[in-house]
């Protein structure tokens, strides 16, 4: 199990209630921390259309997450 | 030479977000240099309708970190793709009201090839990149994520 610090924005944000939150989780993949947190987020939106960053550097939903990591969960951007 | 003068030439690639309203025309002053020719300028405004549906006002989410991190990138992509002398953009967070302007984008260039090519660039780039999401307030006062709606149905 991995100690991982997961944040919440705008829509996934509304729907947690919260904005971060530290979990212990059994993930090697950030994929598997968007899955694994799917109760909270609320989305089932598959990940190609969702960003993810780690430790505040962009990554690929197929990054490895490490212990004590803070994985981003973005929802569809809408800028401009 | 004054720090005024020197800073005012030597002004390159910025990206900002703000909380406040756009200072537009401080902004277009930023990306003048003696080896411009011109400028080309792109801003978006908060517009009073989206998908048949009357919005009130907006709301950007912004995730300044790295919503700053990935737009110097964007920046920097675009002077390699299309060189210019300057550039710069603010991207506005928090609520907005119709008319305002949400994203100003500047390019000045010696010709305006590379100046209308890489504001395109910047402003098409932050629009899909960009840790930015946009709420719209709808007038009979209901609100929705802009782009989310196929995460809700869970």
């Amino acid at each position: 199990m991995k100690k991982i610090t997961v944040k919440y924005f705008a829509m996934f944000r509304e729907h947690a209630g919260l904005s971060e939150e530290t979990l212990k989780l059994d993930v090697v993949t950030a994929q598997d921390v968007y899955e694994q947190t799917q109760h909270r987020h609320g989305s089932s939106e598959p990940t190609g259309h969702c960003k993810v960053a780690i430790n505040d550097t962009m990554a690929e939903w197929t990054s490895g997450v490490n212990d004590g990591d803070v994985v981003l969960l973005f929802p569809p951007v809408a800028g401009g | 030479m004054s720090f005024c003068c020197f800073h005012r030439w030597l002004v390159a690639e910025v990206f900002a977000i703000s909380d406040d309203s756009i200072a537009v025309h401080e902004l277009r002053e930023r990306v003048k240099n003696p080896g411009s020719g011109g400028v080309c300028v792109f801003e978006g405004w908060v517009r009073n309708e989206n998908d048949g549906r009357t919005v009130q006002r907006l709301e950007y989410e912004v995730y300044a970190p790295l919503a700053i991190k990935e737009g110097e990138k964007v920046i920097a992509e675009a002077k390699q793709r299309f060189p210019f002398l300057a550039a710069s953009c603010v991207h506005r967070s928090g609520l907005l009201e119709i008319g305002d302007c949400a994203v100003w984008v500047g390019v000045s260039a010696p010709h305006r090839d590379e100046a209308f090519k890489a504001c395109r660039y910047i402003i098409d780039e932050i629009k899909v990149r960009l840790p930015i999401w946009k709420k719209e307030h709808y007038i009979d006062g209901d609100s929705d994520w802009v782009n989310c709606e196929r995460c809700a149905n869970v």
